[in-house]
């Protein structure tokens, strides 16, 4: 594999969706290749990083406001 | 005695009987996840806040037509990316293009072969990677995203939801979600990388 296939890869290697057979040549290609392991540890850790961003609260004023307008009434 | 938690199910069937405690609580379990959607996407408040109320308006209004064929939540999600596509439409903000877009995705691989080392930032401290001014960036990278790319990468990596029920949620393929996502990646990647490398 080369630094072109691989880089379609990545994705689906830090997903761990990879045949076994595809991740092995792609990890014998990481071994020698400095700028595609760069590239595979800093797009890891960018997925990790949003993912790991905490989650923004709803305003209290928008949720009571929010669970007024939807509230049913009884003839609907 | 454990009281057991009602199932999304088990709350829509008490909703369709006029049930407001029931209702409240589908809202109070979904609010958080559909607003934290709307504010990834549209990158402020106020629009995540629009998008809240319309996405449980329309949720109540179209419930007699949930036939349950998908989840509620998928159903949900796909109401609320749904309304959140729509307000970014109706912006006057012109949206990266596609082509643009795609140069930047692929511009680390022309640089990966120019022969020059990549910085790896990959090891920094996390209290640099998680300040608060890392996380402006980190929001104003989603914003420059073009909107599907945007959707798939927000639906996937920030709330989590596995590739097939991210394509159920914007009725795209799961090929097309995989390779959307992966290019958001890298976009994302060399933003990041930009903003953790400068000087």
């Amino acid at each position: 594999m080369d630094c072109q296939e691989i880089f379609e890869e990545l994705s689906e290697y830090i997903d761990e969706n990879l045949a076994r057979q595809k991740c092995r040549e792609l990890e014998r290609h990481l071994e020698t290749c400095h700028n595609c392991r760069v590239v595979v540890d800093t797009l890891r850790r960018t997925v990790a990083l949003y993912h790991s961003m905490p989650d923004e609260e709803v305003p209290e004023d928008v949720r009571l406001r929010l669970h007024k307008i939807i509230r049913l009434k009884p003839e609907e | 005695m454990k009281q057991l938690v009602p199932t999304d199910e088990a709350l829509i069937a008490r909703i369709r009987r006029h049930d407001n405690d029931a209702l409240e609580q589908l809202v109070s379990r979904y609010e958080v996840r559909v607003y934290n959607l709307a504010y990834r996407m549209l990158g402020n408040r106020e629009d995540a806040e629009d998008v809240l109320q319309d996405t449980f308006v329309n949720v109540v209004r179209g419930l007699d037509k949930f036939r349950g064929r998908s989840s509620f939540s998928t159903w949900l999600y796909r109401v609320a990316a749904n309304a959140a596509l729509t307000k970014i439409r109706k912006r006057s903000r012109r949206e990266k293009s596609e082509s643009e877009f795609l140069d930047d995705v692929y511009s680390v691989r022309e640089t990966a072969h120019s022969g020059s080392l990549l910085t790896d930032w990959s090891s920094n401290p996390a209290t640099r990677l998680l300040d608060e001014e890392a996380k402006n960036e980190m929001n104003r990278a989603i914003d420059d995203l073009p909107e599907i790319y945007r959707a798939v990468f927000v639906l996937r990596d920030v709330e989590g939801l596995p590739a097939a029920e991210v394509a159920e949620v914007l009725g795209l393929s799961v090929a097309a979600v995989k390779s959307r996502l992966h290019r958001a990646r890298l976009y994302l990647r060399n933003r990041l990388s930009g903003y953790f490398t400068a000087e």
